[in-house]
């Protein structure tokens, strides 16, 4: 194991935890700022495959924005006491678990050895080599991307300016 | 590598360390000023053995000490685990944005090149951005952890607010990435060298004759976006007149009401850590970062024709010099700001950022693009 392996296993196994705590927590802030910190340990996974933009971006729309609106909200709502147990969605919760471990197995087990996953230059996963296919090879699905973003953002205005 | 290791060290060490010391200092300069525009002594009380110098003893020494030896005190229905850590996210991305904000250019030791900067990401000032939207949980979940409703109160207020100026933050940088044409804060630095006449065109002959002995600073390609951002940036730090957060006339002390102590100190610190993090960011984005106007990397070479030779190790004093002078010219007028100007009213907050900032951005920004475009086609 070299060191970047190492690396990997800490963060994977810090990011099992939080993500593991925004479940389990019963305090929805706690839940919150767990979040919080299992999207800034993806975005250092992102950092060490050589794709800084992606990682920086994953902080600064995840972490930074809309995270920060998910806690407005709670502190808006100020939900008193902690989130009850709900046996109905521990039903849902084991039937999307199954299907994901169903997916999961097959890949985990096919016996292939792992490949390197970063063959890459340093330009690789820059803001100049992003930039260069969003606005090359992926005008369309971007711009449609940016029409539905619109879209919800009218709806949202739409919906709540609706007179009563 | 041990080398290389060490150099990165003492960069990371030296920058860390002058930011943490230049933010005590700005808490002396902030009780002195204030004093001085109040047209009172100020702080004037401690002394070591009867040496009190201007009360400088007074901020660096006695102040942390005395706020250290203060009851830490969590309120009895509050979150004692996020009341904790809140004040350590308070001053987390404040200490490390200055990571990418370059203080030098290279200085060449032996056969070693060192780039004066500490971490020299390609994705630069999104990293700034990145760390400054981690800034905000601080603030929001001190005030809630506190279970107090002035410091909620400070707390909604602060996190509605920086979400908004973060835009128009993030929005009127815009227009010095396309002019410089990178996002590295090195890179913007070193674009900064040329003089106004190297990058005009050739058709505009009488704008090369009156101003093209400028240098090339963001100030002078990017007026607007300068105010913009200086606007937004004291949002960001959350003072007068954006201080809304913590108005002492609403909210007692809005979102760290509940905050003594060793703790109160670290929201402290980090609150002026970010004075000198946006301060570097305005110097670095808009007056040239480090340069010094006509310094090149071997002297002086002036638009009239005259050179002065300077050797390596001179030049990289002046530069690293005219960096440190202009940081604190800029943090010595953010306090003066705060002394000078009331409090917003909360509305008027609301609507500065959303219907005047934003939309000036985006104006500066089309204008901006459409100018840089035209002068690709025309050089």
């Amino acid at each position: 194991m070299n060191g970047a392996q190492v690396g990997f296993f800490i963060l994977a196994g810090l990011l099992i935890v939080s993500s593991l705590w925004v479940v389990f927590q019963r305090n929805v802030v706690h839940s919150a700022m767990a979040l919080v910190a299992a999207l800034f340990l993806v975005a250092i996974l992102f950092l060490t495959l050589n794709a800084p933009m992606v990682g920086v971006l994953q902080i600064l729309v995840y972490a930074g924005a809309i995270m920060v609106l998910f806690l407005f909200v709670i502190m808006f709502l100020n939900p008193i006491g902690l989130e009850q147990r709900r046996r109905l969605w521990w039903g849902f919760g084991a039937l999307a678990g199954l299907l994901l471990a169903g997916a999961l197995v097959p890949v985990l087990t096919n016996g292939d050895a792992p490949r390197d996953p970063v063959v890459a230059t340093e330009l690789f996963g820059g803001p100049e080599e992003l930039a260069r296919s969003l606005f090359t090879d992926f005008v369309l699905p971007f711009e449609i991307a940016s029409i539905l973003l619109l879209v919800a953002i009218v709806g949202a205005v739409v919906l709540a300016k609706r007179e009563p | 590598m041990i080398v290389d290791i060490g150099i990165v060290a003492i960069k990371a060490f030296l920058v860390l360390f002058m930011v943490l010391n230049l933010a005590g200092l700005l808490g002396w300069v902030e009780r002195k000023g204030s004093a001085l525009i109040q047209d009172r002594i100020g702080a004037n009380r401690a002394s070591i053995f009867g040496f009190a110098g201007m009360g400088l003893v007074n901020t660096l020494i006695a102040d942390p000490l005395k706020f250290l030896t203060k009851e830490d005190f969590v309120p009895p229905s509050g979150d004692r685990f996020l009341h904790t850590l809140a004040p350590c996210l308070a001053l987390f991305p404040a200490l490390v944005t200055f990571a990418v904000i370059p203080f030098g250019d290279v200085l060449y030791l032996g056969d070693r090149v060192i780039n004066l900067q500490v971490a020299n990401l390609n994705v630069g000032i999104l990293y700034i951005f990145a760390m400054g939207s981690l800034g905000v949980y601080g603030l929001v979940i001190g005030a809630w952890a506190s279970n107090n409703k002035f410091s909620l109160l400070g707390g909604v207020r602060g996190s509605a607010q920086m979400i908004s100026y973060e835009v128009a933050l993030g929005l009127s940088v815009i227009g010095i990435l396309m002019v410089y044409g990178t996002l590295e804060l090195q890179e913007i630095a070193r674009g900064q060298g040329a003089l106004l006449r190297e990058l005009l065109p050739e058709s505009a002959g009488f704008l090369r004759a009156t101003v093209g002995w400028l240098p090339a600073w963001g100030i002078f390609l990017q007026p607007v976006a300068f105010l913009l951002f200086f606007t937004a940036a004291v949002a960001e730090t959350k003072r007068i007149p954006f201080d809304l957060p913590e108005a002492e006339s609403e909210l007692v002390a809005g979102s760290h009401v509940e905050y003594s102590g060793g703790k109160f100190l670290m929201f402290f610190a980090g609150e002026f850590a970010e004075i000198v993090t946006a301060a570097g960011l305005m110097t670095t984005l808009f007056f040239g970062g480090w340069q010094v106007p006509y310094l090149m990397r071997d002297g002086f070479h002036f638009p009239w024709g005259a050179s002065i030779l300077l050797p390596h190790v001179a030049v990289v004093l002046l530069q690293v010099g005219a960096f440190t002078f202009k940081v604190l010219f800029f943090c010595w007028l953010q306090i003066l700001l705060r002394w000078t100007v009331p409090r917003f009213r909360y509305d008027q907050v609301m609507r500065l950022g959303w219907k005047m900032l934003l939309p000036v951005a985006l104006v500066n920004v089309m204008i901006t693009a459409l100018v840089v475009l035209y002068m690709q086609h025309n050089p």
